[in-house]
């Protein structure tokens, strides 16, 4: 199967310069029925090769892979492999790229690898994804990694849940707030009222009351186990080092929903690639890694002690430690869970231009103004935040109008806030007050593609209804809308509004999402960009893959809600 | 008679409202494996009430359930609601099938058909309409009107206080109000019926089992309350419960 690609040829030619032969390697998976055990809980899931231990797949750049996947589990399947450059029909999306992979079936993929990186697979088939088909993908680039390390590791985060994906989703239908176990209670009322008033926490409740809205609302499916690379916090993951050795540590989040928090507590992390793509070294504390994504960190542990590697849901409901050390024996230590954020006003501001406001009570607010200022910001909770962080007074009022614009990221803002609304709760702080990574942060070692201006822009509103947990985009569910059509050879600039109060990890499969930060051609090139709920975030995307190809959230419930779309690009080579 | 008839009678009123319930599998038959990116059918079962209830003059079972199917534009909805005394009647037993859409962000319309069928009293059938869904501070409310020879108009508030995450405590107020006399019901237009609850309950298992103490006070006014006192029957009922809630 030979297929054209613009970046083939320079493969080749690559290929050809450091007299490296193409291999056509080939490898076999099996998906199968397994038994999952957390250490906290124990359940049936699915499983690569029968184990709750992600599969790796390793691969050379420039190599021809033949993968033959085999079905055992009563139902279709699929794999898709998350970010790789590929041609569509070996994407792996059922109904999109092809037609699944039947009950006891072998599919045999066969694509060239053109690419150099971390990526990760997993099943695109129901809720297969959340009960555990996933594994990861490491390519070895041509040349040898820009940054050498003498250990190297995949840490790859999931959030492994008791009940069943559909049952999750069937649940969340029925009530959005079911798996919300961190709703503010009368107890939380009690405290804030000592702390600031009963008047301002009553005033407070009384405008998120209006609204109908919750500001506990960051996960929507709590009581999970976090696990890294198959194993809890108690299950112990342990990579190995000897003292003053480089450890690369490839993260990768596989969550159905979950967010979270990595970091190596008195270590700092070098950050060398973020989806596959190698990044200007930047050194950081802690980092937020959106669902799907994944960076490469490198950190260096001169003391012949054990680390932890901490990942903490970002809406701390959860976390799960792993172990960097000399020997297996030994433990990293705990460290205690921050306190729950909380959503403000700013995070709101979607909700604010999409809604109907005909039932509202703003409780005085001046409706006829119709805009933010008219707010009585007064109730407000901050007590969760950092106040530093929140440049209020650089709020730009008119562009929060209703029914207008989302304020643009990068927004002006502290380290690590740039790409959240200005006073946005979910801005996240490193632990030990240092540096946190933001998109701001990351540019392109080198780039991938020349710098051009944009063919056309394409706005993205990202829509939904929290109360009846329903995903759309544009309004639009996916089961009712026309595929986005694009054209071969063109660079669409796309603008995404996020209109909801969450954050949704966007995935466009295929081709590169090059996300507007402001550096021209240094922009970061990822496979999938976080758009922090009440802000408008553009990317840019050399459509340089023929043929059609799926758009969606990556949250798996809000993709199987329909925060989905099929991409048809019409031309180029077939 | 006796004895004999009466069991064939509480069958006969059980499969009634049985009845309604396979209909609901019907339009949804053919769920079969989820296409990408389009939303699955789902579905929902559970009880609002499940108690006991215990007055100075009698004790009785109460029941209130829910059972649904369907996706985002559009859901059947069971409904079952019943009391009886026990030894003795079905002092209530009310039947619901609903057709269920979203109206506004917040709001469902509903049409549907409801029938009434407790013992000793004529049976009642009434076609339904009405809203239901989330105001604003977090009120459940509904209001309908069942329309038949014997139109009423009913609402209910119920309000979740979460004193923590898992212990909750719910009030809830019903009201219906008959619009024309059925003297055979006892009953008389305007003359309404108030039913006051406050339950306490606890997340014992997740969200699928809850078990739960309360208080249930009801009561019937005006016209309908005379006839009543005419009948020799009580006006006012107050009764302790005690009951657990499941959810499927």
């Amino acid at each position: 199967m030979k297929h054209t690609n613009i970046l083939r040829p320079l493969a080749v030619m690559l290929g050809l310069a450091l007299s490296i032969p193409a291999q056509a390697d080939t490898y076999d998976i099996t998906v199968d029925r397994i038994r999952i055990d957390t250490g906290t809980f124990k359940k049936k899931g699915i499983g690569y090769n029968g184990s709750q231990t992600p599969t790796i797949l390793k691969f050379q750049e420039g190599e021809d892979v033949v993968i033959r996947v085999k079905n055992n589990l009563r139902e279709s399947t699929s794999i898709h492999w998350h970010g790789l450059i590929l041609p569509f029909q070996q994407d792996g999306v059922p109904g999109i790229s092809f037609n699944g992979i039947k009950p006891g079936e072998t599919f045999t993929y066969r694509f060239p690898i053109e690419q150099a990186g971390t990526y990760w697979f997993h099943s695109h088939s129901g809720f297969q994804e959340p009960d555990g088909a996933y594994g990861a993908i490491v390519i070895a680039p041509k040349g040898g990694e820009a940054v050498p390390t003498q250990r190297d590791y995949v840490v790859q985060l999931t959030d492994k849940h008791p009940h069943s994906g559909s049952r999750i989703f069937r649940n969340l239908k029925g009530s959005a707030d079911y798996y919300n176990r961190a709703q503010r209670t009368a107890q939380d009322l009690i405290e804030d009222a000592g702390a600031k008033g009963l008047k301002a926490a009553l005033q407070d409740r009384k405008m998120w009351g209006a609204m109908r809205m919750m500001p506990t609302d960051i996960e929507d499916v709590q009581g999970f186990t976090p696990l890294i690379n198959g194993e809890s916090t108690v299950q112990n993951w342990t990579g190995i080092f000897k003292p003053g050795e480089k450890v690369r540590l490839r993260l990768i989040n596989s969550s159905a929903t979950t967010y979270f928090d990595v970091r190596v507590p008195g270590l700092k992390m070098t950050v060398v690639q973020a989806d596959g793509n190698d990044v200007k070294p930047v050194v950081v504390d802690e980092l937020r890694i959106a669902v799907a994504e994944t960076y490469d960190v490198i950190v260096q542990p001169r003391e012949a002690k054990a680390y932890s590697i901490i990942g903490e849901s970002a809406g701390r409901t959860a976390m799960v430690r792993g172990t960097l050390a000399p020997s297996p024996d030994l433990v990293g230590p705990f460290y205690k869970m921050r306190p729950k954020p909380l959503l403000t006003m700013a995070d709101m501001g979607g909700m604010m231009s999409g809604m109907d406001h005909s039932g509202m009570d703003m409780s005085g607010s001046d409706h006829s103004e119709k805009d933010m200022s008219g707010f009585d910001m007064s109730g407000m909770d901050h007590s969760g935040h950092d106040m530093s962080a929140m440049d209020m007074s650089g709020m730009d009022h008119s562009g929060m109008d209703m029914g207008g614009d989302l304020p643009v990221v990068p927004a002006k803002g502290a380290a690590g806030a740039s790409f959240y609304a200005p006073g946005s709760g979910l801005i996240p702080t490193a632990a030990n007050g240092g540096k946190f990574l933001g998109y701001e942060d990351l540019a392109a070692r080198k780039p991938l593609y020349r710098d051009r201006p944009a063919t056309r822009e394409i706005e993205i509103r990202l829509t939904g209804n929290m109360e009846r947990y329903i995903w759309s985009i544009d309004g639009v569910k996916y089961e009712d809308s026309d595929p986005i059509r694009l054209q071969y050879g063109e660079r669409v600039r796309f603008k995404f509004v996020n209109e909801t109060m969450m954050a949704h990890p966007m995935h466009l499969h295929g081709m590169w999402t090059i996300i507007d930060t402001g550096k021209g051609a240094y922009d970061p090139v990822k496979h999938t960009v976080s758009v922090a709920p009440g802000t408008t975030l553009y990317t840019e995307t050399e459509v340089d893959a023929a043929g059609q190809w799926a758009f969606h959230c990556h949250l798996s419930y809000h993709m199987a809600g329909g925060m989905f779309r099929k991409v048809i690009v019409e031309g180029g080579p077939s | 008679m006796g004895a004999y008839f009466k069991e064939n009678k509480i069958m006969n009123k059980l499969l009634l409202g049985m009845a309604f319930g396979p209909l609901l599998a019907l339009p949804f038959a053919s769920a079969a494996v989820a296409e990408v990116g389009v939303s699955p059918t789902v579905w929902g079962v559970r009880t609002d009430k499940l108690e006991y209830r215990v007055g100075d003059d009698n004790k009785s079972l109460a029941w209130e359930l829910q059972a649904w199917a369907g996706n985002d534009e559009l859901r059947l909805v069971f409904l079952s609601e019943g009391v009886k005394i026990e030894g003795g009647d079905f002092e209530e037993m009310e039947h619901q099938i609903r057709l269920q859409k979203p109206v506004t962000d917040f709001f469902d319309g509903f049409v549907g058909l409801a029938a009434s069928t407790p013992d000793g009293v004529p049976e009642r059938y009434y076609g339904t309409f009405g809203v239901t869904g989330l105001a604003p501070q977090w009120f459940e409310v509904e209001a309908a009107v069942y329309v038949s020879d014997f139109s009423y108009v009913g609402a209910e508030v119920e309000y979740e206080g979460l004193l923590t995450n898992r212990l909750i405590l719910t009030p809830s107020i019903e009201l219906s109000v008959p619009l024309v006399d059925d003297p055979e019901r006892d009953t008389a237009a305007g003359g309404a019926s108030l039913g006051l609850g406050l339950r306490l309950g606890y997340d014992l298992i997740g969200r699928n089992v809850s078990p739960y103490i309360g208080v249930n006070y009801e009561r019937v006014f005006g016209g309908t309350a005379d006839l009543r006192r005419n009948s020799g029957e009580a006006t006012e009922e107050l009764t302790g419960v005690i009951g657990v809630n499941f959810t499927f």
